[in-house]
């Protein structure tokens, strides 16, 4: 029974799933209490698969008995053991926050919203999971196309976003396969550990050069990696609050996964390092992807927007950390993939409460908000903190190994990136934090000083969430090295 | 040269309908255009695919009517294994089953899109929306 634990984690969001609809069927407000029961069995499943990792090492599970390379297999190793427990905790977080905001924003359509938000943790679980090139590009289809659902039932405006969305992702998921196919032609496999022993003899056909090319280039969109960002903003801006405090922090970050997991399990980490400029594009992608993305985070007046482009900045520190090729540097990736995709999900949380509450998420709606909602606010901050690298909170330490591995590699342009765009973040943030403090002074009586605002904070169920997510930045913080020393030490390749 | 394009016409038509799909991703103004030029990319792919399970010289599907263990009496043993260069590769087949999948799916979720965009803007065209949109 415990040998069956890993494939749990995929099979308990998709069958609960396409039982969700039933479920709707006989009482709809069940739905919710229906989706929070199935994820949290999925996160229970994969803490228990991320200990037995730590304790017996990689763990492989054969789908259907079937021996490898023949049949699909499911391979667990330290990264991805750390990054199911990720996607999971953090749907199960958003599924609980998701009640209220789902009842003011789809009130008949929580039915399918929970369908369809099941399916998107299938997708993204299975990304995750699975050990095989061809099995990957199905669950990144999955997660696609539930994505291009969550988000086009949103705000006005949203089926236009989604429609570009669903263009590009298509381009992506596309270069992507035919990338798998190029490696299928020149090796006749498709399980990643097979390609990995078969592949290095190939190093010098065009065919698996030009699939690297294909591979990286269809990633590089579904992460939204600078230049080809352009469908991001608009469409996690429209989509739903719940829908993009699930899809922001966990799509982009999923992709940045599947892009280590192929430079250093498919190929060998020598290939783009010393045989192929790869690493260099790297740093100077994630260079122009931090500026950019700073740079336009300044430029918004919506709160929803200028997170966005906050995650296409951060998106650049980690492609940059990868490619800076020393192991402080993909250290402090692999550790940055943990934290923003914490940090994202407690900021969008805090935009859904802000839209929850005024109905809009403008900047200019932040107003009063320090002392309508003290709690709120305080997760805010600690997010906010955590996004400028302040000590102790979690942000602070994925940066230093970053900063660090920047030093050693001597490449200052990205060190450079890396300090500027923590100084745009302290505009970023101090920005709203001074909004919030603006006290609404109704018509100039505030002189006398007895008219209080009355404290209007969140419903718990969305309070609870967000206050947990600030609680684990400061904890994911405090005990980094733990982290370090157990999960992220073994996901690091040898150089 | 000549022979090099001759040799491998298949893969020049794949690249062909690849750049014609993605001009009108890119390019066309109208959504369903767009649409349209989303398929013929796909199907590029598919093509490309296929085209690489084809083998010359009459290689068929590999149905085996006496598989390995079964049904061997009076035929020498090892005389019904399987010679590849006679079956074509089944497996990009497979694989292509699950991508077409995947493909109506999207195209199917891209129509529904499409629906929504028209019964707000009342118009198709890329550039009208557009004005739309910054009228407010």
């Amino acid at each position: 029974m415990t040998a069956q634990i890993p494939v749990f984690i995929v099979v308990i969001p998709l069958l609960c799933s396409f039982l969700t609809p039933l479920v709707g069927l006989w009482r709809k407000d069940l739905c919710y209490y229906w989706s929070v029961l199935a994820l949290s069995l999925c996160s229970l499943a994969s803490i228990d698969t991320l200990f037995a990792v730590i304790q017996g090492g990689p763990i492989h599970y054969r789908m259907g008995g079937w021996a490898p390379p023949f049949g699909i297999e499911y391979v667990i190793d330290h990264l991805n053991a750390m990054m199911l427990v990720v996607v999971s905790a953090i749907s199960l977080i958003v599924a609980i926050y998701s009640k209220r905001s789902v009842e003011q924003e789809l009130p008949d359509r929580a039915v399918y919203f929970y369908t369809i938000f099941l399916l998107q943790v299938t997708g993204f679980v299975g990304i995750v999971i699975t050990g095989d090139l061809f099995n990957l590009y199905v669950f990144l289809e999955v997660a696609s196309l539930a994505g291009y659902a969550l988000v086009a039932v949103g705000e006005d405006g949203a089926p236009l976003a989604t429609f570009r969305y669903i263009v590009m992702g298509t381009i992506g998921a596309c270069f992507y396969l035919l990338g798998v196919g190029y490696i299928y032609v020149s090796t006749g496999s498709l399980n990643m550990a097979d390609v990995y022993q078969i592949l290095p003899d190939l190093y010098h056909s065009k065919v698996v050069l030009t699939a690297v090319a294909f591979l990286l280039a269809g990633l590089a969109v579904k992460m939204a990696l600078f230049p080809v960002h352009v469908w991001l903003p608009d469409a996690y801006t429209k989509a739903p609050s719940a829908a993009s405090a699930l899809i922001a922090p966990l799509m982009t970050k999923i992709s940045l996964y599947v892009m280590i997991r192929v430079l250093f399990t498919v190929f060998k980490p020598a290939l783009f390092i010393d045989l192929l400029p790869v690493a260099d594009i790297m740093v100077w992608a994630g260079v122009i992807a931090i500026l950019g993305g700073a740079t336009m985070a300044l430029a918004q007046t919506d709160l929803k927007r200028m997170l966005c482009y906050i995650v296409v900045a951060e998106v650049g520190y980690i492609v940059g950390g990868v490619g800076l090729a020393n192991a402080t540097a993909i250290k402090g990736a692999i550790l940055h993939i943990l934290n923003d995709a914490v940090m994202t999900v407690g900021l969008f949380t805090v935009a859904g409460i802000v839209a929850y509450k005024t109905g809009r998420h403008d900047l200019s709606d932040c107003k009063d908000l320090f002392r309508k909602m003290p709690f709120t606010m305080a997760a805010f901050v600690v997010g906010a903190l955590s996004i400028i690298g302040v000590p102790p909170t979690c942000g602070f330490f994925s940066k230093w190994y970053l900063i660090h591995g920047a030093v050693i590699a001597q490449h200052w342009a990205f060190l450079v990136a890396l300090l500027l765009s923590s100084l745009v973040s302290v505009v970023l943030f101090f920005r709203i934090i001074e909004i919030g403090y603006v006290f609404q002074a109704s018509h100039g009586e505030h002189a006398n000083g007895a008219e209080h605002t009355a404290i209007d904070e969140a419903p718990l169920s969305m309070l609870v969430p967000t206050i947990a997510i600030a609680v684990a930045i400061i904890l994911i913080g405090l005990y980094n090295q733990t982290i370090l020393s157990n999960i992220i030490d073994f996901a690091v390749p040898k150089l | 040269m000549f022979e090099f394009i001759v040799n491998y016409y298949n893969y020049w038509m794949y690249i062909g309908l690849m750049m014609i799909g993605f001009y009108a991703m890119m390019a066309k103004r109208n959504l369903v255009k767009k649409i349209i030029g989303m398929n013929i990319f796909q199907s590029a792919i598919i093509f490309f695919y296929i085209s690489t399970s084809v083998k010359k010289g009459g290689a068929t599907v590999p149905i085996l009517e006496y598989a390995h263990g079964h049904a061997t009496h009076g035929i020498e043993h090892g005389a019904n294994a399987i010679d590849v260069m006679q079956y074509a590769n089944p497996l990009p087949h497979v694989l292509m089953l699950t991508a077409i999948v995947v493909m109506v799916a999207t195209l199917g979720v891209a129509l529904a899109v499409v629906i929504l965009i028209y019964r707000r803007y009342g118009t198709l065209e890329e550039d009208e929306i557009m004005k739309l949109v910054r009228r407010g």
